[in-house]
Order: structure tokens, then C-alpha cells, then sequence
């Protein structure tokens, strides 16, 4: 038992570095079927809770389309993004106003990874927003953000 | 001898729970693709038109999208979604068996997809017709 511990503790200080890029979304089967159905389920510690709450408000006008859920399923999904929300990376999600950000892409955490992606790039046909994180992360459905899993599509 | 019977209670045990349940759930609760297309021609007070369904499903109406934006030209086939790229699964029933089947998703999907498409909810008359287009497709 002792000797399976350290093994696990060993893979998991290995497996540390690659830590840093890891964006695992928390199991939670009615936000993944959402969610999920118009968009990868983004990571929820990308926005912070005050964010999240603005966001799940709005969802009859959610960037330009209607994603209203029922009563039920709204404050679940509500609930489960303000437990998961924000944290050390992101830190708080506002504008210079103090008004929260709505867009993932618009935070300053979003905006300084991926400073060296090009406007042309975005528009790509094989791209389209910066909402398709999994065009270019291939493997970002498992939370896999890394340099590594990066293919940016032509 | 023993646990073959404990074995068979526990079976018919859970069989009973099974059908409680579904009972339960599924009671008034349109389940094949042609119960939708008779509540909504009945809905509607007329006969659906596979026709008009087809020119409604590809036809824009005011808006930025049809419904083919995303669901595709020939829906037996998978879509994408026109903002995100996220890939939709074939909304014919003929090529995916969960479409229509379930009245709380036909109808959560037809209330958002109709405001994104038309910018007002679908009449009983455009549902029919549209699902009577999709029932077509082989």
C-alpha cells in the first residue's frame, strides 16, 4: 500500500508542469448536456461567479441566441458554475467599470494566452470564433489546454 | 437453489420499479416522431406539408439563420453549428433514432431554434410541416 502511494504521489509530481494548462470541467451531467449542446463546455474556472450568475441570467439572449433553459435546470447550472467558478488563474472577471465580462475570450486570463493569435486567424473558415476552443485544442473536451495539444487548423 | 430465487425476486423487483417508473414518467407524453407530427396537426387544425417543410427548414425569414445554418441542407446527415462549429448530430429521424422522442427537448429546442431563425415562436402548422419534411427523409 505504502509502495502504491508513492508511485502515485511520483506520476502525480511528474505529471505537474503539464498541471499548469489543465482546465478540467467538474462532472455535472445537466451542465455538460446544456451547455454543451451549442458549445464545448467551457471550464468554468474561466469566469468568476459574479460573471457566471450575469451570464445564466441573460440565457434568452445569449450572444445573440436564445439558450433559455427551464427554472430548474437554469439555477442548477447556476449553482454548479458559481461552486466551480473562478479561482487563482482568472482571478475576477470585470471590466475597467467593474461591470462583469460575459465572454470568456474577454478576460484578461483568455486574452494574454492567447496574445500571439492573429486576427486573421480567428476568422478562419476552419476556426470561426474564438468560442471553438477545440478547433485549435484538440484534446480541450478533457481539459487538456497544454502547448503540446495545440494544432492550429489552416 | 437459494440465490437463483433471491436472484429472480430481486429480477422481478426491479422490473416492477422499471414499469412504476416509466408509467410514472411517461403518462400523456407524446414518444415516436409520428405522435409529434399528430399532436401538431391537430395543433394546427390542417394536414402537414412535407413540401412547404422542406422550403420553411432552408428558406431564411428575416433573420441571419435558417434552420439549415446548422442543422444542414440534408439533415440525415450531421450539422454544425453556425457560430460555434460544434458539430450537431442528424436531427432526420431515419438517421438518429433519439430525435422526437422526448416532448420536453422538441419542445425546448423548437422554442429557442424558431426565436434564433424567424425571431417568434413556430406556429403549430410550421412544426408539422417541417417535421412531416424530416419524416420524408430516408
Amino acid at each position: 500500500m505504502k509502495i502504491r502511494l508513492s508511485i502515485a504521489t511520483l506520476v502525480a509530481t511528474l505529471a505537474l508542469p503539464a498541471l499548469a494548462d489543465r482546465l478540467p470541467v467538474p462532472g455535472n451531467p445537466v451542465y455538460v448536456e446544456e451547455c454543451g449542446a451549442c458549445h464545448l463546455a467551457y471550464p468554468p474556472q474561466l469566469l468568476d461567479a459574479h460573471s457566471w450568475l450575469h451570464v445564466m441570467n441573460g440565457l434568452d439572449k445569449h450572444f445573440g441566441t436564445d439558450a433559455s433553459l427551464d427554472e430548474r435546470r437554469r439555477s442548477a447550472i447556476t449553482d454548479f458554475l458559481g461552486r466551480n467558478a473562478g479561482g487563482r488563474k482568472t482571478g475576477v472577471t470585470a471590466d475597467a467599470k467593474g461591470q462583469p465580462l460575459l465572454r470568456i475570450s474577454d478576460t484578461a486570463y483568455f486574452q494574454r494566452k492567447h496574445r500571439e493569435v492573429d486576427a486573421a486567424t480567428w476568422k478562419r473558415a476552419s476556426i470561426k470564433s474564438p468560442a471553438n476552443c477545440a478547433a485549435c485544442h484538440v484534446n480541450a473536451a478533457t481539459g487538456d489546454y497544454s502547448e503540446r495539444s495545440i494544432k492550429i487548423p489552416k | 437453489m437459494c440465490a437463483i430465487d433471491t436472484l429472480e425476486t430481486d429480477m422481478r423487483t426491479s422490473l416492477l420499479i422499471a414499469a412504476i417508473l416509466i408509467a410514472a414518467s411517461g403518462a400523456g407524453r407524446a414518444e415516436t416522431p409520428r405522435d409529434f407530427l399528430t399532436r401538431f396537426e391537430k395543433e394546427a387544425g390542417t394536414a402537414a406539408s412535407a413540401e412547404r417543410g422542406a422550403r420553411f427548414f432552408t428558406a431564411k425569414q428575416g433573420g441571419e439563420w435558417s434552420c439549415a445554418s446548422c442543422h444542414g441542407e440534408r439533415p440525415t446527415q450531421a450539422g454544425r453549428h453556425a457560430k460555434t462549429d460544434k458539430p450537431i448530430t442528424a436531427l432526420a429521424p431515419a438517421a438518429n433514432a433519439e430525435r422526437f422522442t422526448d416532448a420536453a427537448k422538441v419542445d425546448k429546442w423548437f422554442r429557442r431554434n424558431c426565436n434564433d431563425t424567424i425571431n417568434r415562436a413556430c406556429s403549430a402548422q410550421e412544426k408539422a410541416d417541417v417535421l412531416a419534411w424530416l419524416l420524408s427523409l430516408k
